[in-house]
């Protein structure tokens, strides 16, 4: 059975604007590819530990030694909009009146 | 007609270091090939003749002194787009990176520069590098110089095109789940996915952290080696980069495979397999066995699973890794105005992505999100495990395995545009080793009826590159085929 997902909550979750057409098409093909991608309960046994990386490495160090970074023209170089030495963007809050 | 971008790299060192040739020349002969035929081929997005002409006399210039110089010193490369490059544009194939240039290098590139290679350009890519014809890119398809109706595979498709057509000597590409190897087959070059960790990710665009590795595309197996030995190394700036000390890859290139070990991938010659790939597989397995090898068939149990695997696992690590084209700090935002910072956010990622991106972010997030996460991203990673201990299986007993590096030959462009199952189907044979991050390498083996190349596909186990450019050289040194795409004769 193709699985049902619910498209617009996780194109919010995404942040990610879809037309009409986009969701419906994606609603159908993400249904199928998910069947067959849940074939993966199938073969995991409880007992079976996850992997999240094949050849591990943990606790990776380096001398904590000070090197130059990049200026702040170059960070703010790419920026589609910029001020004052900021990156600028439309508003994340409700202003206090 | 041949002209010097037509030889191996290592040919070329050699008439470099012996100064029969310039490394200028070498550059604009290049250059020249590119002129000739990128308007059909369409493998570099970003031409940089400039770079490449100030470098190549920097080589010139060097050369004077009587120094010595790499094996990589002068040799005309591309890099594929997802690669950083300090001042240069780096697109990743996307819209929302279309202005996007790097304020510095991958560290592969840093390398490779540091020791003289010479940039010709930036290469087309299916956009982030997600895709297997090169038709996700935002700048259109690259045709495959064997048949430009046909797609190059992908997702480094621009660079296996670049290296087949002659536009560069060497291309590196990056290999998540057989982005390398399998676009190396189609357009019959030489194509390498080492161990994961054992080329820096260090400005390599991320795509799915725990798969991604940079690879080679190249003419011949030894200039794999030779590339290899340059760009291998712990480096301090990504925490996964293997501590492991670099061998001499040329060492044992010659040995052959008298003695070796070789375990046949069950369902090499499966249902699925086209008959000429099966036919020229068939005759390189006899050829190996002819030359001393044992040959055996081998069960990886687990691979019937691992395309599952692989479509949770990649877009789950893909929407995490995206999330940061959001139009603040760099690439395309959409135009406003926006009532606040989510809708310019939802905005700028739905008019920036293609529809491909958008199909694996929207997988990924799905994956991660609460209530699904261990029914499919926890479930993946166990799978994960299992064929982790199948391939530890199977080099209990073999040294190398074999397989076919994709189970068709260069498809029409447009043939599997709208069915994404069917398109994930050109990967079952070299995502396995990326979940496991093993090192793989497809080799030309011939030509089927209709005269496109096939690659068979060698892994070894982690590490195990000498072994593994060992029995690709024997087979290349056997079959000794002279690979030249019909294109070039015009040229």
């Amino acid at each position: 059975m193709p699985v049902e997902i619910d498209i617009d909550h996780v194109a919010l979750l995404a942040r990610l604007g879809l037309t009409d057409d986009e969701k419906e098409r994606l609603r159908v093909q993400l249904g199928a590819i998910l069947e067959h991608a849940a074939r993966v309960g199938e073969v995991a046994a409880d007992d079976v530990p996850p992997t999240a990386w094949a050849i591990p490495r943990s606790n990776v160090f380096r001398e904590d030694v000070p090197e130059p970074g990049l200026s702040q023209a170059a960070a703010l170089a790419n920026a589609p909009d910029a001020e004052r030495g900021r990156f600028k963007v439309p508003r994340i809050a409700e202003t206090g009146s | 007609m041949t002209d010097v971008c037509d030889l191996t790299g290592s040919e070329l060192a050699e008439k470099l270091h012996a100064g029969e040739l310039s490394a200028a020349e070498l550059t604009e002969s290049a250059l020249r090939r590119a002129e000739a035929v990128d308007g059909d081929v369409k493998a570099i997005l970003t031409p940089t003749p400039e770079v490449a002409r100030e470098r190549a006399q920097a080589v010139d210039d060097h050369a004077t002194t009587g120094a010595t110089q790499s094996p990589v010193a002068g040799i005309p490369i591309a890099l594929k787009d997802v690669l950083a490059t300090n001042g240069i544009r780096t697109t990743c194939g996307s819209k929302i990176l279309e202005n996007y240039i790097p304020p510095y290098d991958c560290t592969a590139w840093t390398r490779l520069s540091g020791a003289g290679a010479v940039l010709v350009g930036k290469t087309n890519c299916d956009e982030f590098a997600m895709g297997s014809s090169n038709e996700n890119s935002a700048f259109g398809p690259v045709h495959n110089p064997w048949n430009l109706e046909t797609v190059p595979g992908g997702s480094s498709g621009g660079s296996a095109a670049a290296v087949a057509a002659g536009e560069a000597v060497w291309a590196l590409g990056t290999d998540t789940g057989g982005s390398v190897r399998q676009p190396a087959s189609l357009c019959g070059v030489v194509g390498l996915k080492p161990t994961y960790g054992l080329i820096s990710r260090y400005g390599l665009i991320a795509f799915a952290s725990s798969l991604d590795t940079v690879g080679t595309c190249t003419r011949s197996v030894r200039d794999a080696a030779v590339l290899l030995g340059t760009l291998a190394g712990k480096d301090q700036r990504d925490a996964t980069s293997l501590d492991a000390e670099v061998p001499d890859y040329l060492r044992a290139l010659e040995d052959g495979v008298g003695g070796l070990r070789i375990g046949v991938i069950e369902g090499t010659f499966g249902e699925g397999v086209q008959p000429g790939v099966q036919d020229a597989v068939r005759t390189s397995i006899d050829r190996l066995a002819t030359l001393g090898a044992h040959v055996d068939d081998v069960s990886l149990p687990t691979a019937d699973h691992t395309l599952s695997a692989y479509y949770l696992i990649a877009p789950s690590e893909a929407s995490s890794n995206l999330a940061r084209y959001d139009g603040v700090r760099y690439g395309f935002r959409a135009e406003g105005p926006h009532s606040d910072s989510i809708a310019m956010m939802s905005a700028t990622r739905g008019q920036g992505f293609g529809p491909e991106v958008k199909r694996r972010i929207m997988l990924g997030t799905y994956a991660l999100s609460a209530g699904y996460y261990d029914a499919y991203y926890g479930q993946a990673q166990k799978v994960r495990t299992l064929i982790i201990r199948d391939y530890e299986r199977a080099f209990a007993d073999f040294d190398v395995l074999v397989s076919p590096t994709s189970p068709t030959t260069a498809f029409r462009i447009g043939e599997r545009a709208d069915d994404p199952l069917a398109m994930y189907l050109s990967d079952v044979f070299t995502i396995p080793a990326n979940l496991a991050g093993v090192p793989a390498i497809s080799v030309p083996c011939g030509l089927d009826s209709g005269g496109l190349p096939v690659g068979l596909q060698f892994t070894a186990p982690a590490l195990g590159e000498p072994v593994l450019f060992r029995a690709a050289r024997a087979l290349e040194r056997d079959l000794g085929l002279e690979l030249r795409p019909p294109l070039l004769a015009g040229v």
